[in-house]
């Protein structure tokens, strides 16, 4: 455990780059020879479903010590509870300029945190910014150490992204059969014609219109909507 | 063939000229298809032009001094070739310390003494009968409202860190907050205090133009790097940015304006109060009071990036202990604003540009004080002295 087992006076080495954190104790000689399971990771997510993917991902890879904080307003006292090593953020979160001061000035966070452990590896950070991830990093964790947590919450956010998408997808798709079977029994009632024919005219006006199957049966809808009495 | 520049923002009045610049066509005059990609938080802004999501952002103006100065969790150069006008921030305060500064005497908007002093009282009154310390909101720790918050509380008697609390809060959750009873006052962009304002919840009590007439706020920031490898793509954006801000400036384009922010992709809040904020009439939540100034995109050189505020600014930060004054962290601080890249893209318009005299072109802040970039380290060991002052 890295909190209450070493007082400040134990701990050791300055870390004259992030005097911005007002906090110049680095955590590096502890953190060495540590098994990976034994950082303590802290994920503040919003998205309780995509949280607790995130969660499962860090148990499977053996990382025991796992916290999540859906509500920022009582993040303060979480971090203070776990002292994390690492804490994994979704970039969507509006509160990251308020999680970023309080790293900075709280007295919650004891340690230096830097976004990203390794400043050189531009296409890691590009990849976690890409996924809508970050990764806050206590100074002195080497990046072997790291990496692998912030691997699998990029992959894991991708993969929730890639889920809600061809969620949305489905959603869209089935709304837009549903407009169209609307459409085409407005047509078959207001022209006394079948389906086929409805099918067949909505397509013709779609393509003499340039515009598609879909928008056509939506200002029908519309339209009939306006109509009814 | 146009070019394309994405450009990051957060939904706040002075998005205007970027927004302006792509709705009315100036960007397009200059050959740039320009995206705007609307944040929700600044941080997102800094991280999506680190990793060059965005070309250019509108930036709160101490960002890209905090980036060089090394005080930004993921490391960048950022340049300022252009300031986006003066002014626009309003502090408020919830109803209940309304009710209780309005006993001392706070007065209007052109006064922030008399608010200020009727804040003192008020928290002396709220101390003798053991109330804990008000807490306040502002969007960021490096922001102009940090610092006009603080310079106005300091002035005003109340030790910004010791009297209060100030909180982080983006500007779109401030109106939520203040009706929760979160916080008891913020100070942040227009339109989000008309917001409050319009729900009931707040009082509008001080503006950034009283505090400080004619002083900077938010900036065009961009990558160091991006800006050297686009040297001609960033002179066209800055001349389309230039003129979208003299039609922004124009009274007669306002209700236009408004209309155009307060679409969804942009502020998604009513045009009304946007309105009454681009013309600096403010409903205050005791009647509506007109402010000169209170957000100028162009006049008086508003998109000039002057050396001086970036210095000011850095004098505030140094103040509040976000760093140590050194004369090499100044130099970086003061390099952030880039006069030379707005000149040679303005310049060619044959328009009266100012002279890069080191001064900030201001008058004094409303106590009375004024900055002299020539004088920063007495300006600093002043403000030293003025924040232990107050007991």
């Amino acid at each position: 455990m890295l909190n209450g087992s070493v007082s400040l006076s134990e701990r050791t080495g300055l870390v004259g780059t992030l005097d911005f954190l007002r906090c110049t104790i680095s955590v590096h000689a502890q953190n060495e020879g540590m098994s990976p399971s034994s950082l303590s990771v802290l994920v503040i997510d919003e998205n309780t479903v995509r949280a607790a993917i995130i969660e499962a991902g860090l148990r499977e890879a053996g990382y025991e010590r796992v916290t999540l904080v859906h509500d920022v307003s009582a993040v303060a006292r979480r971090i203070e509870e776990v002292a994390p090593d690492v804490i994994v953020i979704d970039l969507g979160n509006p509160n990251r300029d308020m999680l970023e001061s309080m790293f900075n000035l709280s007295r919650a966070v004891k340690r230096p945190i830097a976004m990203f452990v390794d400043r050189s590896d531009q296409a890691s950070i590009e990849a976690a910014i890409e996924a809508g991830v970050s990764a806050y990093v206590v100074d002195g964790l080497r990046q072997e150490r790291v990496k692998p947590i912030l691997d699998m919450a990029i992959s894991r956010f991708n993969a929730y992204s890639r889920m809600a998408r061809e969620l949305e997808e489905a959603r869209n798709a089935l709304e837009e059969r549903k407009l169209i079977e609307r459409a085409k029994g407005i047509l078959m009632r207001s022209k006394g014609i079948t389906e086929e024919e409805a099918y067949a005219l909505l397509r013709r006006t779609a393509m003499n219109q340039n515009r598609k199957i879909i928008e056509i049966a939506r200002s029908l809808a519309l339209a009939a909507g306006l109509l009814d009495p | 063939m146009r070019d394309q520049i994405t450009a990051g923002f957060l939904p706040l009045l002075d998005s205007a000229i970027l927004i302006t610049a792509k709705e009315r066509g100036f960007a397009e005059e200059e050959g740039i298809d320009l995206l705007l990609v609307k944040e929700t938080s600044w941080a997102n802004v800094r991280d999506r032009i680190a990793v060059g999501h965005f070309d250019v952002a509108h930036m709160l103006a101490p960002m890209p001094i905090a980036a060089n100065l090394g005080l930004s969790p993921i490391p960048m150069q950022l340049a300022a070739p252009m300031a986006l006008g003066f002014g626009g921030n309003a502090i408020s305060v919830s109803n209940a310390l309304w009710a209780a500064m309005a006993e001392f005497g706070a007065g209007g908007l052109d006064n922030p003494a008399a608010a200020g002093r009727a804040l003192r009282l008020a928290i002396g009154k709220r101390r003798a009968a053991g109330g804990s310390n008000l807490r306040f909101a502002v969007v960021h720790p490096h922001s102009g409202h940090n610092f006009e918050l603080r310079y106005w509380l300091a002035a005003s008697g109340i030790d910004p860190e010791r009297d209060v609390d100030i909180a982080i809060l983006p500007p779109p959750l401030m109106p939520d907050a203040i009706a929760a009873g979160r916080i008891d006052g913020f100070c942040v962009g227009e339109p989000w205090s008309s917001v409050a304002v319009a729900a009931g919840k707040a009082h509008i009590v001080a503006v950034k133009a009283a505090i400080w007439r004619q002083s900077p706020e938010k900036v065009l920031g961009v990558g160091a790097e991006w800006a050297e490898g686009h040297a001609d793509l960033l002179q066209r954006l800055l001349r389309a940015l230039y003129r979208s801000a003299v039609w922004c400036g124009l009274a007669k384009n306002r209700a236009a304006l408004a209309d155009m922010l307060a679409s969804d992709a942009y502020l998604a809040q009513p045009a009304r109060l946007i309105f009454g904020a681009l013309a600096g009439a403010l409903e205050t939540g005791h009647g509506v009071e007109t402010v000169s100034d209170f957000f100028v995109p162009a006049d008086g050189a508003a998109t000039f990036p002057r050396q001086a505020h970036a210095l000011w600014l850095y004098a505030q930060m140094v103040r509040w202990g976000q760093l140590d004054h050194s004369v090499a962290n100044a130099e970086k601080a003061r390099l952030s604003f880039r006069p030379d890249l707005y000149r040679s893209a303005i310049g060619p318009l044959g328009i009266s540009i100012p002279d890069e005299d080191g001064s900030t072109q201001a008058g004094p802040l409303f106590d009375g004080a004024e900055f002299d970039p020539a004088d920063l380290e007495g300006y600093i060991a002043r403000q030293r002295g003025a924040h232990n002052r107050s007991e």
